[in-house]
């Protein structure tokens, strides 16, 4: 066991590196959870098409020496539209129905694009290089860092930022969180609820689909990545609270950075640590961190 | 009209009974099969159907049971028989402490937290290498002398399913099973009327995790192994496939499902390897134009025809 500090430190960046990546994805499934009230199971599934999305993207621009850039934000705007398309012609049909179709909905999503992606891409690993700015480490403390992965620990944040930002200040934020409220009355005022949904779902669609692109160069894209990325989102928003979103952002921070903290301690037990926290908060607060209690709602 | 559905179910038995003899080691199989995953798809229908409860997380108990037979028997060296009860029962204690814990909340709550913490009993078995040897599993989980032939073990497990049906059956007609559908309808109105809710729902979460916990024995000495897949969270969305394919608002709808369900995966897995694309397609029909299952279209069907006559 290593306990030398400049070790520790860069293990602590690699677990914001991740909780950086986590957020990007939690954040989105957070918020369709809190103004449509439904529990996307395909959201890991938008961020594996973001993903191999990135790597179509990479490869069509490839003799642009901006490839990765390009690639970045056309491959998250794809995948919205995606997201657009079914949440108008598929989803939207099923929202006075009960909660068991639309969950049962989006997991039927998760099947049909698991194997959509598999006929399309197959099932061998792709990868994706780095942009040539940010190849390479940087040194911290003696011990070498990449560079990409600061770039993800400064972009998160922003991300963040601008989000929160958009929530607290823009019109279309305001409604967003007014429709977690109370969808009822924000219609009877003349909101177009249904757009509004829409918005929300290609929002939290495109967000999904960021965070594959961005993950797109520091893993190997492959069928199965959706299945494994939802239960670590899903984790985070129990954590932090079911549609909150700073709730969010805590949450990511703390699985990101017990799990690589943990790795160090106990390496077998690392992810058990995780769960731990996740039944800890359930047994207390199962609600969240920073969520809301909900339970007297029917 | 009960004793109708009597006499259906009567010639059902008797027509599974009668499959050994044709010879056929494929459909002794295939329905042997069928006949644990009903078994566990009525166990979840107790909770979906009957009190309104969306479980997300059942494969938690199924695998709860493979495991505690698996253990027991490879381990321990217990007899099968009693190894199935300890299991129903092991079932029963963490469907109670789990129970306790998601109850407290409604609907898509309960549903997450469900999977929740069938996602931690999942991790537990993975990760517990030296009991349950994580991803390598359990293997080489013979039958037990008495029951060493697929045959016999089929007629085993079609006397488990006969019972199953015949317990729950009583169940969900019982009072109990009344005040469960009128938690159903309406929680609150219930709460009114004097009923302890919580209670209910706890109760008819017990006797799901430990039917489901049986089945779990029986498949785990099926397989003659225990894997982690098994407890998965994506066989927690199979069996709620099955159960709401077969139609959820009718006490034999489960059984429909899980058959139809596994006799379509068997068969469409040796002609191609999109099998989930095939769950998929099927399962949007499903949710887009037959919201109430196979049995409850037949039933719409039957019920025209009859005001019609």
């Amino acid at each position: 066991m290593n306990f030398d500090l400049s070790f520790i430190v860069i293990q602590l960046l690699n677990g914001l590196t991740n909780a950086m990546f986590i957020f990007l994805i939690a954040s989105g499934l957070s918020i369709i959870f809190g103004v449509q009230g439904i529990l996307n199971f395909a959201h890991g599934s938008f961020y594996m098409l973001g993903a191999y999305m990135t790597y179509q993207c990479v490869a069509f621009f490839r003799d642009s020496p901006s490839q990765f850039w390009w690639a970045v934000i056309l491959a998250p705007l794809a995948i919205a539209l995606l997201g657009g398309i079914v949440e108008r012609f598929l989803l939207r049909r099923l929202y006075d129905q009960e909660e068991l179709s639309q969950l049962l909905f989006t997991y039927a999503l998760v099947l049909l694009l698991s194997d959509l992606a598999k006929i399309v891409w197959g099932i061998e690993q792709l990868s994706v290089s780095r942009p040539a700015i940010l190849k390479g480490p940087i040194e911290i403390f003696g011990q070498y860092f990449p560079k990409y992965n600061v770039f993800i620990i400064l972009l998160g944040p922003c991300v963040a930022f601008i989000f929160w930002f958009f929530m607290l200040r823009t019109r279309l934020g305001r409604m967003i969180r007014a429709a977690a409220q109370d969808r009822e009355t924000l219609g009877a005022l003349g909101v177009n609820v249904n757009r509004l949904f829409a918005m929300v779902f290609i929002i939290g669609t495109w967000l999904a689909a960021l965070g594959g692109a961005l993950v797109a160069p520091v893993t190997s894209i492959r069928p199965g990545m959706d299945v494994e990325v939802i239960i670590n989102a899903f984790i985070v928003v129990v954590i932090g609270g079911l549609g909150s979103f700073w709730g969010t952002f805590l949450g990511s921070l703390i699985v990101g950075t017990v799990y690589s903290l943990g790795i160090l301690v106990v390496p077998r037990l690392s992810m058990a640590f995780i769960y731990v926290i996740m039944i800890l908060v359930l047994i207390i607060r199962p609600w969240g961190l920073l969520g809301r209690p909900l339970t007297l709602e029917r | 009209m009960i004793k109708n559905t009597n006499w259906v179910l009567i010639a059902v038995f008797a027509l599974i009974a009668l499959v050994p003899l044709s010879g056929s080691r494929f459909y002794v199989f295939l329905i042997t099969d069928i006949m644990i995953f009903a078994i566990f798809a009525l166990s979840l229908n107790l909770l979906l159907g009957y009190t309104g409860l969306i479980s997300f997380g059942h494969a938690a108990y199924f695998g709860i049971g493979v495991y505690t037979c698996a253990l027991l028997i490879k381990k321990a060296g217990f007899d099968f028989l009693i190894a199935l009860v300890v299991a129903g029962v092991f079932g029963a204690a963490s469907a109670m402490i789990i129970g306790f814990f998601c109850v407290r909340l409604t609907k898509i709550y309960f549903a997450m937290l469900t999977l929740a913490f069938s996602q931690i009993v999942w991790a537990i078995v993975f990760k517990w290498n030296s009991l349950t040897g994580g991803d390598n599993g359990i293997m080489g989980i013979d039958f037990p002398s008495y029951l060493d032939s697929k045959v016999l073990f089929f007629y085993f497990c079609l006397g488990v399913f006969i019972l199953s049906i015949v317990t729950l059956r009583r169940i969900v007609n019982s009072p109990f099973g009344r005040i469960l559908m009128t938690i159903r309808d309406n929680p609150e109105r219930t709460e009114f009327i004097g009923i302890n809710v919580k209670l209910f729902q706890l109760l008819a979460f017990i006797i799901s995790g430990s039917v489901a916990s049986i089945a779990g024995g029986l498949f785990c000495i099926f397989n003659h192994s225990a894997f982690p897949d098994y407890l998965y969270w994506p066989v927690s969305a199979e069996v709620l496939i099955m159960t709401l394919l077969g139609g959820k608002y009718n006490f034999y709808g489960p059984m429909i499902g899980s058959a139809t369900l596994i006799y379509l995966r068997m068969q469409s897995t040796s002609y191609t390897e999109y099998w989930p694309l095939i769950l998929g397609t099927m399962l949007c029909l499903l949710l887009f134009f037959f919201p109430n299952g196979i049995a409850g279209f037949f039933e719409d069907r039957i019920n025209k025809w009859r005001s019609a006559k």
